[in-house]
């Protein structure tokens, strides 16, 4: 049992690992990190890419809507246009894939910035409304803008290339996006040790109060909106390298509904929880496929049940989260924390 | 002079389309004025209601007289349920929980009704007699005639229940401030399961009609995201705003789809959105709020 941990310093108090399992741990999942490609076969590389994409994108929302409280429904938007960029630019320009990625989310930036200018004047509901008005008109934007988004046909991407080879199978495709990840998500974990972070985290609590106190508002919501927004594109520059075709349907309206119910799902305004509320909400569709292909043998038309099954249970996943568990798996994980470290005793 | 009438008849589309509108709309404040609750899966109950009255109608075979209250109840029950089991126990929370919630709900009835109806789009049977109408020498669609009648009808039948009854009265005091009504002696809780009940038999009111305009299938919930955008024009919490800004912005989608081509309806809805919510944050008849630390 560890009863206490004493900081002889600031910077003691204010690093990311505090303790020494939590050092180990991490550890731990770096090395798997690793192996993993090694072990698994190419259908759960493939689930662990997309989980890792959807990280960067629920990690970028997490900030915008779980730190600054700002709530989005426009995130999937802002992926597609980072994925948008990026295949126009991997087709018109033929720019290595480093640069496009970049390019892809300061143009998501960009964009979230202009989509962020009502929240001077309207927060909550009002602004969660004005940005799905705002992936509405995008998406307007990606249909008929057919010079550049090549319409309702879309863009085919060609792979990144790395030295000269093509990244097309998933095993290469993971080491360009699992690190990109890992430095994505360390970089939002580290913009809540800065004044930046900490003002956001100011703004969320109570807004006016954090005015008073002498934090611009317009400029961190709209800072907030900036990050959340470049997050968003990365992501979607690599959903665009990952599925290399991209069409005004690749980021349903729903896809933001998914990424605000991962950071529900997760624990809103954890680092941690936009991580596992990505990978659980990834999950749970093809858990559904598994548990519906045993089933097949007493319900004769379990694929057709499929899509329903999944729709209903991913209501009552946001519905059964935010009643019973409102902190998310992020909540139930310190629990487990807690549990171990007080052992012999209980909380 | 025929592009005259031409125009006639289409803003006389529209304004059937807006009473629509106003119905959806008119779910949303009512839920809002009593519970400050933004519910978002109004458009989803508006196709429950659609698909109550297939069942009830199609699938039982019941006359349209009674299969249409059948459904309104059916609607009112669902509203019943979901207050006491899901919003009640949030009662508390941020509002961004609550809408969260209602999210949730809305994936869930487009789940339930997959399961049930499957996916493809049905059309309900007749109800509705299709011989065309004519004001002076405008042609009017009977059924969109018979859309707005019972709209016009049901939304001023609120306004003098809002004015005049005890419950609307007792509605209106728990909107303006709970503390104080519950010390009046108002049921507050009451109140909300009221306001569910009826804002959601509302919904499946209009769905009906919707339905019997254009047929029903899983994805019409889309039609609520419009009706959101009125209440927002109009302001959350006023019914004459949502009466205004339903007929507006049916006038406005009428044109734009006739005039434009249809994809430009989205875009327009959207953009008129933003540009209300920049001028005019709390809606053209909505209660500005003040925060205070």
């Amino acid at each position: 049992m560890i009863i206490g941990t004493a900081k002889e310093t600031y910077r003691a108090d204010a690093a990311l690992l505090t303790t020494r399992p939590q050092q180990t741990w991490t550890g731990v999942l770096a090395l798997v990190l690793i192996a993993l490609p090694f072990t698994l076969n190419d259908y759960w590389l493939y689930l662990v890419c997309l989980m890792t994409i959807n990280a960067v994108a629920a990690t970028g929302l997490n900030i915008l809507t779980g730190f600054t409280g700002l709530v989005s429904l426009g995130q999937a938007a802002f992926m597609a246009v980072g994925a948008y960029t990026v295949a126009w630019m991997e087709r018109d320009l033929g720019t290595p894939f480093p640069v496009n990625l970049v390019a892809g989310g300061l143009v998501a930036a960009g964009i979230g910035i202009v989509v962020g200018i009502p929240s001077l004047r309207v927060k909550g509901l009002y602004l969660a409304i004005a940005t799905i008005a705002a992936s509405f008109i995008l998406h307007f934007l990606f249909v008929h803008w057919e010079a550049v988004t090549g319409g309702n046909t879309g863009i085919n991407v060609a792979p990144a290339r790395i030295l000269g080879t093509e990244l097309v199978s998933y095993f290469g495709l993971y080491w360009i996006i699992m690190p990109i990840t890992v430095l994505m998500v360390l970089g939002a974990a580290n913009l809540f040790r800065t004044r930046i972070g900490r003002a956001f985290i100011a703004i969320r609590d109570r807004d006016i109060s954090a005015e008073v106190l002498g934090i611009p508002l317009l400029r961190y919501k709209l800072m907030s909106f900036a990050i959340a927004s470049f997050y968003a594109g990365v992501a979607g520059g690599l959903w665009a390298y990952f599925f290399r075709v991209i069409t005004p349907d690749s980021f349903p309206f729903m896809a933001s509904v998914f990424l605000l119910a991962a950071i529900i799902v997760g624990g809103m305004g954890t680092i941690i929880g936009a991580l596992l509320g990505a990978a659980f909400m990834t999950l749970v569709p093809e858990l559904l496929r598994f548990v519906m292909d045993w089933a097949s043998p007493w319900l004769p038309n379990a694929t057709v049940l499929l899509s329903p099954v999944r729709t209903i249970v991913f209501g009552l996943l946001i519905i059964g989260f935010l009643v019973f568990e409102p902190q998310g798996l992020a909540e139930i994980i310190q629990r487990v924390r807690r549990f171990f470290r007080l052992w012999p005793f209980r909380t | 002079m025929s592009d005259w009438l031409f125009f006639i008849e289409v803003s006389l589309a529209g304004l059937g389309s807006g009473a629509l509108l106003a119905l959806a709309a008119l779910a949303f404040v009512l839920i809002y004025k009593a519970t400050q609750v933004v519910n978002l899966a109004v458009g989803e109950l508006l196709m429950l209601g659609g698909y109550l009255f297939f069942a009830f109608a199609a699938g039982w075979g019941l006359p349209a007289w009674a299969a249409v209250p059948l459904a309104v109840i059916g609607g009112g029950l669902v509203g019943a349920v979901v207050e006491r089991g899901i919003i009640r126990p949030m009662l508390g929370e941020s509002a961004i929980s609550v809408f969260m919630v209602t999210v949730g709900l809305g994936s869930v009835l487009i789940g339930l009704v997959e399961l049930i109806w499957t996916a493809d789009p049905r059309t309900l049977p007749a109800f509705i007699s299709t011989k065309p109408l004519f004001l002076g020498e405008a042609y009017v669609s009977r059924k969109i005639a018979v859309a707005f009648a019972v709209a016009a009808v049901v939304i001023g039948i609120f306004l003098l229940l809002f004015r005049f009854w005890r419950g609307g009265v007792a509605l209106r005091a728990t909107a303006t401030d709970q503390a104080a009504a519950y010390s009046c002696g108002i049921n507050v809780p009451g109140v909300f399961s009221i306001a569910w009940i009826v804002g959601c038999a509302t919904a499946a009111g209009a769905g009906i009609l919707l339905g019997a305009i254009g047929g029903i299938s899983p994805t019409m919930g889309v039609f609520g995201l419009s009706a959101l955008v009125v209440v927002i024009v109009g302001g959350l919490d006023s019914i004459l705003g949502a009466l205004v800004g339903g007929l507006a912005l049916g006038l406005i989608q009428s044109w734009t789809g006739t005039y434009l081509g249809g994809e430009y309806t989205n875009v327009v809805t959207f953009g008129i959105l933003i540009v209300a919510l920049m001028i005019r944050p709390y809606g053209l008849f909505g209660t500005h709020e003040i925060e205070r630390l």
